[in-house]
């Protein structure tokens, strides 16, 4: 997995609540058995006509944000399917960080497994931020995972929260089923206790 | 000992490592797979020369992207790239040895009525499988949820996921349902009451009269939604209902094992006084049939009301709404029962089982749908479209002008040839009305069985109660 350090980029502000996956990736995508190649088809409805032309006014298609790493976005940001087309989608394109008042639960996780930091932050100061991405390449937001912070572009540092465990593996690139599977005497005591409990299973 | 939820119960009985810092190896009992979101994680297995851990607990039916009309077991009569996730998910079951139900197969049908119909899911038990109506199998008193595909290869690989625990949250229905409301408007209620992200971080148990009263099917309606109320999973306490649908199945425990499964079972419910982080309670005669107006399952109203207007919301929502009422093309003011509809869409992991299938057909009974209008039927599983046909429901839904389909997700995502037309109308009784969900500029009412039928007969969104 691609390592996630430390990154000083455009933002893309994406001023909408509950963007869903089907909006981020839609299904017509899904019947890929590849994880590469989606960065062009994301938001795909938004971004493109019934001719697939490019939607001028859609943000990935102004040219001050063709080459966004980061997102800041509504509330809610990723909710519906459990798609991993949708991070694959991000990463893709570029993106590699995603800010936004709250994630659904599914999405969140998967963004960390695919070399994506997603940052829950107040309201207040995903506007701030929103404010920063609206001036486009005038603004460089710089996003430090192992400081767990986050300095707009006139020095405003906000700090946040991120589970110990998922920043090391994003800070490592580490494969997490390498990880488990060293723990699998752990996982064989559970089995073989488990199955005199409850052999039904 | 301290008192403990439900969820807190299920947890405990599969940690399988637990991390200082709180993360936990959750041992899987039950893994489900379908052809969208697992080749990936079978090729990632095969680069690393891994295999599947368990293959006895982990079960594969193809349903997102398989037509469901006549033909479909002939690979040629599939598009190109959905024909090959199919095959991909025939060499994976078959290369990896777990259970399998080909699209040949009358067991064949969505991931998430397989799974209860023949008895994989059961009481207790830890169910993931990738995809977020998961959630479903919380209806047993299984702790059940969608992953990703790279979760999928974790699980495949080693029988376990890397977890934290979510909050304990309590969704009670008291009272009784008047007629004419079911699980679905409940489901419905309760994501209109706490919005879409109102479950995030949180696993919901559903209790209360209301939700003891209904039926399995009905219970896993309300399960499957937990996701769009934005929660982990949500589940609800086994019962003597939940014992009656499991026994006798074909993977459900026989004999000595039965009885001690259910000993075991029946430990399974929230201690009195047990924490909760969350709590909220609707009143069950306070519940209507309900329509979603918009683009976001939390956009629920009474089938009585009126299309909102974008600025009787706050903050975020004044935007989504107002974008909402464009793509939905509805003016603030209008009745719901005004709005005219062109398809109607019965069917999907939300509402395809037997009870959902009969309380259409009681509706439609001696009716016809409206001239001109599309309706299809797509039953859950090849074994509930036997079962309806069995009983006379699809003769109805036939006389009435309904497609008789085979099972599949179908019109729910509209991955398959079942999509809407841009601008198309739809009265659906699948779990999502996002954006091109149905179909590239399709507009979707979610609702239950019944309302859809009588959306199908006046050729606009209805209130049921008035054809009861």
């Amino acid at each position: 997995m691609q390592k996630f350090t430390k990154i000083s980029g455009i933002a893309a502000p994406m001023p909408l609540v509950n963007i869903d996956t089907d909006m981020i990736i839609p299904k017509q995508f899904l019947k890929t058995i590849k994880r590469s190649g989606l960065g062009v088809n994301l938001f795909d409805e938004m971004r493109y006509d019934d001719d697939r032309n490019e939607i001028p006014d859609f943000v990935l298609n102004k040219p001050q944000y063709r080459d966004a790493q980061i997102l800041v976005t509504g509330e809610n940001f990723g909710c519906g399917s459990s798609r991993e087309h949708a991070p694959w989608a991000i990463a893709d394109f570029g993106i590699t960080c995603v800010i936004a008042p709250s994630f659904a639960d599914i999405f969140y996780s998967n963004c960390f497994k695919n070399g994506i930091l997603p940052i829950a932050l107040p309201q207040e100061q995903v506007d701030v931020l929103m404010n920063d991405a609206e001036k486009g390449s005038n603004a460089r937001i710089e996003v430090d995972l192992e400081a767990q912070t986050i300095t707009s572009s006139d020095g405003q540092v906000f700090t946040f929260e991120v589970d110990s465990f998922k920043k090391h593996c994003l800070m490592n690139g580490l494969d997490d089923i390498g990880l488990s599977l060293e723990k699998v005497a752990a996982i064989d005591g559970f089995e073989a206790k488990a199955s005199a409990e409850r052999p039904w299973v | 000992m301290s008192p403990k939820t439900l969820y807190d119960k299920i947890w405990d009985a599969h940690v399988a490592h637990e991390a200082e810092d709180g993360t936990c190896l959750l041992y899987i009992d039950r893994h489900l797979v379908h052809e969208v979101t697992s080749p990936q994680a079978f090729e990632g297995l095969r680069m690393a020369g891994r295999t599947v851990r368990a293959p006895d607990k982990t079960i594969a039916v193809p349903d997102h992207n398989v037509p469901t009309t006549p033909g479909r077991d002939d690979p040629k009569n599939m598009t190109e790239d959905s024909a090959i996730q199919v095959a991909a998910l025939d060499t994976n079951a078959k290369e990896f040895g777990i259970h399998y139900y080909p699209v040949s197969d009358v067991r064949q049908g969505i991931v998430h009525i397989v799974g209860p119909e023949q008895g994989w899911t059961l009481p207790g038990m830890t169910v993931v499988c990738g995809d977020s109506h998961t959630a479903t199998h919380g209806a047993f008193g299984a702790l059940a949820h969608g992953i990703g595909t790279s979760e999928v290869e974790h699980v495949l690989a080693t029988q376990t996921l890397i977890q934290k625990k979510s909050k304990n949250m309590k969704v009670e229905i008291t009272g009784k349902l008047a007629p004419g409301v079911t699980a679905k408007d409940i489901t419905l209620s309760v994501i209109g009451a706490t919005g879409t992200a109102g479950g995030t971080g949180y696993v919901i148990e559903y209790c209360g009269d209301a939700i003891r009263d209904l039926s399995m099917e009905g219970r896993m309606t309300v399960c499957n939604m937990a996701i769009e109320g934005g929660a982990r999973a949500g589940i609800i306490a086994p019962d003597e209902k939940t014992y009656e649908y499991c026994k006798g199945r074909p993977h459900a425990p026989k004999g000595a094992a039965w009885e001690a499964a259910v000993a075991w079972w029946k430990t399974l419910y929230t201690d009195e006084d047990a924490h909760f982080d969350k709590v909220v309670t609707l009143k069950g005669e306070d519940i209507a049939p309900v329509v979603t107006w918009g683009t976001s399952p939390e956009d629920v109203l009474p089938i009585t009301a009126s299309v909102p207007s974008a600025d009787s919301f706050t903050g975020g929502k004044v935007g989504a709404a107002q974008r909402s009422l464009e793509y939905m093309d509805l003016t603030p003011g209008t009745p719901l029962t005004d709005i005219e509809i062109d398809t109607v869409f019965i069917g999907s992991c939300t509402n395809g089982r037997i009870e959902d299938l009969r309380a259409a057909a009681a509706i439609l009974k001696g009716k016809k749908k409206k001239d001109g209008l599309r309706a299809m039927v797509v039953p859950g599983s090849g074994l509930v479209r036997a079962q309806a046909e069995e009983e006379g429901l699809a003769q109805i839904f036939i006389d009435a002008g309904f497609e008789w389909r085979l099972a599949g997700c179908s019109m729910c995502l509209a991955m398959n040839p079942d999509q809407l037309a841009p601008g198309e109308r739809c009265a659906a009784t699948s779990n999502r009305n996002f954006e091109g969900r149905q179909g590239r500029g399709g507009r979707t009412h979610l609702m239950s069985p019944a309302m859809a039928a009588a959306a199908a007969i006046t050729g606009k969104l209805t209130d049921v109660r008035e054809m009861m």
